[in-house]
């Protein structure tokens, strides 16, 4: 087997050889989709492979066809996946199901949906040890407590009668890495393991993978978006656009000597904590340029503490009741007294965990939920004690971006009638003709073309529909755009993009925005001044500058230092 | 330069087709739907001119023999039987039907009129009643006469034309069927949106409300409706079975809406001073209309065939109309006796325009569903 360029010289021994992968997906009789254009790659023993490309590039699909999982009625997978001297793609389904799992395992993004909810870990862990290991279940019972303990699940004892809901996300990603390293595979494969997880169990989980890997001495390939994640864990990284390899080489050639103008722009179209340039590069710059991408002069934040308030809010509180029996009720408390105050044309940015109540203060406050407690104080009126019908005209004054624009577009309206919508029910524009060009004039801003008019939601791509849900928010003019994760569903380049959007627009308009990101370099960037919330309640406010240069509280302490360094030189590996 | 480019935006946008037309293109492509879609415009036109009196409208004359059999069916019965053909008038026709129960009295009649007349020299003070009698039964004569033999798909029990009554019973039927469905889907969406929209106590009357007509059986509480409105006739039906049968999609669309209100896009039409209303019926409405035109399509199925059982029960159409259902009912004897023909064209007909009907509102929901291209 020749080795594949970028192979450290001499190589060590092949444990999965790709060639020439060619996946087809029929979509109906007329087209065909060509997921993966003929890919060739190399899995050495005891590494780490990291298969990094953006949603659409064919990194799923050919981790699924090197197990033999996709869809037999609609995708043909052609070429050689070469495994102790056979071809993964040619073997009996049979075959393929004694592979699985007992040679190669894999750990999926949804944890949740991937353990089945109506039976305990423990059945799901000894399951997999009888069927492939043959074990009796008092044998496979005590194995899966020393999985459950090597994974770091505490307690393992008591937590092996636990069923997948009593575990958190975290521990329910541990149990799937448990039933995956179970019968002691070769290779691992992890699909984006972390992408549906906190940035601090995030860090927990690649640890442990890294971990595993070395005490194991198997083989890793791993799967993500996120080349900067991959810089902690990989040995060698492969870089994957439009279903066929861009650049392929060991860490130390991808971090530090990129040749291809695409894997150049994944790294640098990232936000990054050091640095704040007026304009983020794009992928358009380094795809069509040379690839030399000029300097943009740094952007400073913070308040001077002169600014005009636009918006002050104060104790809000919200809790949620669930009815635990028919008079009784368990109080939820999801926002505990969060106070601020935000000025006019800049950027407050709130960070925080899943379940942190983020998006619940976002809600709240424009009375999407009915607060508990507490004032929001807008125009010199509280907008949370104001009656519904003198609520409607300052409804439109403070707008939200939603996270999932694949949600927060009605699908049955084009985007034409999206954007008129919001003009006919607040009257704007004398008639329809004139609402009409004010919508071609608002596509011409946010960058989409005219056609746009007549077209579905679903015939954009996931950046085009948040441009639309950003365009509907210009309609109304607010003073105050509420981004609720507005960039965490965007692939990385058209996340750039999309945030160079949002800063045009805030220059432009003066708006004032509250930046809701789990996303901390994404916060670093965007925000003059950034909340911590933890918990439902403020942990810490301060300038963005001086928060990630000095966190005071011990959480923000814990945030901060679980952001992924990504590649940090070549550190004793 | 200007000018040039916002012409062509003008005409670009002009060119850009409407949601309906794009909807209508998506359905031009669907083969099935639109051969489906043409078997549901015949039935429609079938019904329509059926209602208006302009085909079928003399259903009810016995034009053929009793249980004429139809024409491509012919050489197993006329030969041997000799119903007609030989037959050499129609009185004697009339005579040999083995069916008359009028056959002695008549017969009786025929051979005492002479008699009376001449023994008594009496004026008959009925005389005219009875001339006109006679005239009237010389004119039952001659159209027996043009009963014919055979039909071109047969006859029933009094020789009307299976066919026409066949269109008589689509009109019925079909009626009964869209308008009770329609009926039945308006209440259900109109609940269903209430109660999952707004939730709380609404939800709870209109959740008391569907547990108490499920918790009847079925049959019964059509019996208690049929009884307090206590009439007969197409209406009648209607509504009945539009009153009953609501529970099924009221259900579906509850769940749906209690689904819908939740996701981020109806979030973000309140964000943008949306009403309740317009929440309800404008943005979530066409999202779940797939649910309601499925069941609509089910539910229209579904009541032709109560019909059918209605009528059985004594509680359908009323005897001076005739619908599928009727149709099938007089077929239960008469195929014991071998006359098929009736049960067939009932079913045929029954069969096309469910299959039709199922097939269009699939494609319907396919054209308006942009997801599903």
């Amino acid at each position: 087997m020749t080795p594949v360029n970028g192979k450290p010289a001499g190589g060590a021994e092949v444990l999965l050889g790709v060639r020439d992968l060619r996946v087809d997906f029929r979509v109906d009789a007329a087209t065909t989709l060509q997921a993966v254009k003929g890919i060739a790659f190399d899995i050495p023993v005891n590494s780490t492979v990291a298969l990094v490309g953006e949603s659409g590039s064919g990194k799923s699909v050919t981790a699924l066809a090197i197990l033999g999982l996709l869809p037999r009625e609609n995708s043909t997978a052609r070429g050689e996946v070469a495994y102790a001297g056979r071809n993964l793609l040619a073997l009996s389904p049979g075959e393929l199901q004694k592979l699985r799992g007992a040679d190669i395992s894999m750990v999926f993004q949804e944890p949740m949906s991937s353990l089945n909810p109506v039976f305990t870990v423990g059945f799901q862990l000894t399951e997999v040890l009888r069927k492939h290991l043959g074990m009796t279940s008092a044998q496979a019972r005590a194995r899966a407590v020393d999985l459950l303990r090597e994974v770091g699940i505490p307690e393992p004892e008591a937590r092996i009668g636990a069923y997948p809901f009593q575990l958190s996300g975290g521990q329910q990603q541990r149990v799937m890495i448990a039933m995956a390293i179970a019968c002691e595979p070769k290779l691992l494969i992890a699909d984006e393991p972390t992408t549906a997880l906190d940035v601090t169990i995030q860090k927990q989980i690649l640890e442990l993978i890294a971990d595993v890997q070395k005490r194991r001495r198997m083989s890793v390939l791993f799967i993500t978006h996120d080349l900067a994640l991959v810089g902690e864990i990989a040995d060698h990284v492969v870089v994957m656009r439009d279903g066929e390899i861009r650049e392929k080489g060991t860490a130390e050639q991808i971090f530090e000597a990129a040749r291809d103008p695409y894997t150049r722009a994944l790294l640098l179209c990232r936000p990054q904590l050091e640095r704040r340039p007026k304009r983020l590069p794009v992928i358009d710059d380094f795809l069509n340029s040379s690839g030399q991408v000029p300097e943009m002069p740094e952007r400073t934040r913070g308040l001077r503490g002169d600014e005009e308030i636009v918006l002050e809010v104060r104790h809000l509180g919200k809790s949620f009741y669930s009815r635990e029996s028919l008079f009784a009720k368990k109080e939820f408390k999801a926002v505990v007294d969060v106070s601020f105050k935000l000025a006019k044309g800049k950027t407050l940015g709130v960070v925080g965990e899943s379940g942190s109540g983020k998006t619940t203060v976002a809600l709240t406050l424009m009375r999407l939920h009915e607060a508990s407690s507490g004032e929001v104080l807008f125009d010199g009126k509280n907008l949370l004690s104001i009656p519904l019908r003198e609520m409607m005209q300052y409804k439109r004054r403070i707008q939200i971006v939603f996270q999932n624009p694949y949600a927060s577009l009605n699908p049955r309206f084009t985007a034409g009638q999206l954007l008129m919508e919001p003009l006919q029910i607040h009257g704007i524009g004398e008639s329809e003709s004139e609402r009409r060009d004010r919508v071609y004039k608002l596509f011409e801003e946010v960058g989409l073309p005219d056609v746009s008019f007549f077209k579905y939601p679903h015939e954009f791509s996931g950046g085009q529909r948040q441009r639309i849900a950003i365009a509907r928010c210009l309609t109304m003019k607010p003073d105050v755009l509420i981004c609720d994760e507005a960039v965490s569903a965007l692939d990385v380049s058209v996340q750039a993009q999309i945030l160079n959007l949002l800063q045009d627009l805030q220059d432009g308009y003066n708006m004032s925005y509250i930046f809701i990101s789990h996303d901390l370099a994404v916060v670093k960037y965007m925000a003059d001044q950034v909340l911590v919330m933890n918990e439902g309640a403020v942990v810490e406010v301060a300038g963005s500058d001086e928060l990630y240069r000095n966190p005071k509280h011990p959480y923000t302490k814990s945030l901060l230092s679980s952001i992924p360094r990504g590649w940090r030189g070549s550190p004793g590996r | 330069m200007m000018q040039a480019a916002l012409a062509s935006r003008v005409t670009r946008r002009s060119e850009s087709p409407g949601l309906w037309m794009l909807a209508w293109r998506r359905f031009g492509r669907d083969r099935v739907g639109v051969a489906s879609f043409a078997v549901v415009v015949v039935f429609f036109g079938v019904m329509l001119a059926s209602g208006l009196h302009l085909i079928a409208a003399d259903w009810a004359s016995e034009v053929g023999v009793n249980y004429a059999p139809p024409t491509f069916a012919r050489p197993n019965t006329s030969d041997r039987d000799a119903v007609a053909p030989e037959a050499p008038r129609g009185e004697k026709a009339r005579g040999a039907n083995p069916d008359d129960p009028l056959a002695d009295v008549l017969s009786e009649i025929r051979g005492k009129e002479p008699a009376s007349r001449d023994e008594t020299g009496v004026a008959d003070p009925l005389a005219d009643a009875l001339a006109e009698i006679r005239a009237e039964r010389s004119g039952a004569a001659t159209r027996a006469q043009t009963q014919s033999a055979t039909l071109a798909f047969g006859g029933d029990r009094w020789g009307r034309d299976v066919l026409k009554k066949a269109i008589k019973g689509t009109e019925t039927s079909m009626f009964v069927g869209l308008a009770a469905a329609a009926l039945t889907a308006l209440l259900g969406t109109l609940f269903g949106a209430f109660a999952g929209y707004y939730g709380r106590w609404i939800d709870d009357f209109f959740n008391w409300f569907y547990s108490i007509f499920t918790a009847v059986p079925y049959l019964l509480l059509i019996l208690a409706i049929a009884a307090v409105l206590n009439q007969k006739g197409t209406m009648t039906v209607i509504l009945i079975l539009g009153l009953t049968g609501w529970t099924g999609i009221f259900r579906l669309v509850r769940a749906e809406y209690l689904k819908h209100k939740a996701r981020e896009y109806i979030q973000a039409a309140d964000a943008i001073g949306a009403s309740h209303a317009r929440r309800m019926f404008v943005h979530i409405l066409p999202n779940v209309s797939h649910v309601v035109l499925v069941q609509l399509s089910l539910h229209v199925v579904l009541f032709i065939k109560s019909e059918v059982v209605l009528s059985f029960l004594g509680f359908g159409v009323g005897v001076d109309t005739v619908s599928w259902g009727s149709m099938l009912n007089e077929a239960q004897s008469e195929l014991i006796l071998g006359y098929w023909w009736q049960l067939a064209a009932a079913t045929i007909a029954m069969a096309l325009l469910v299959t039709g009907f199922s097939l269009f509102t699939d494609a319907v929901r396919d054209a308006l569903d942009p997801k599903l291209k």
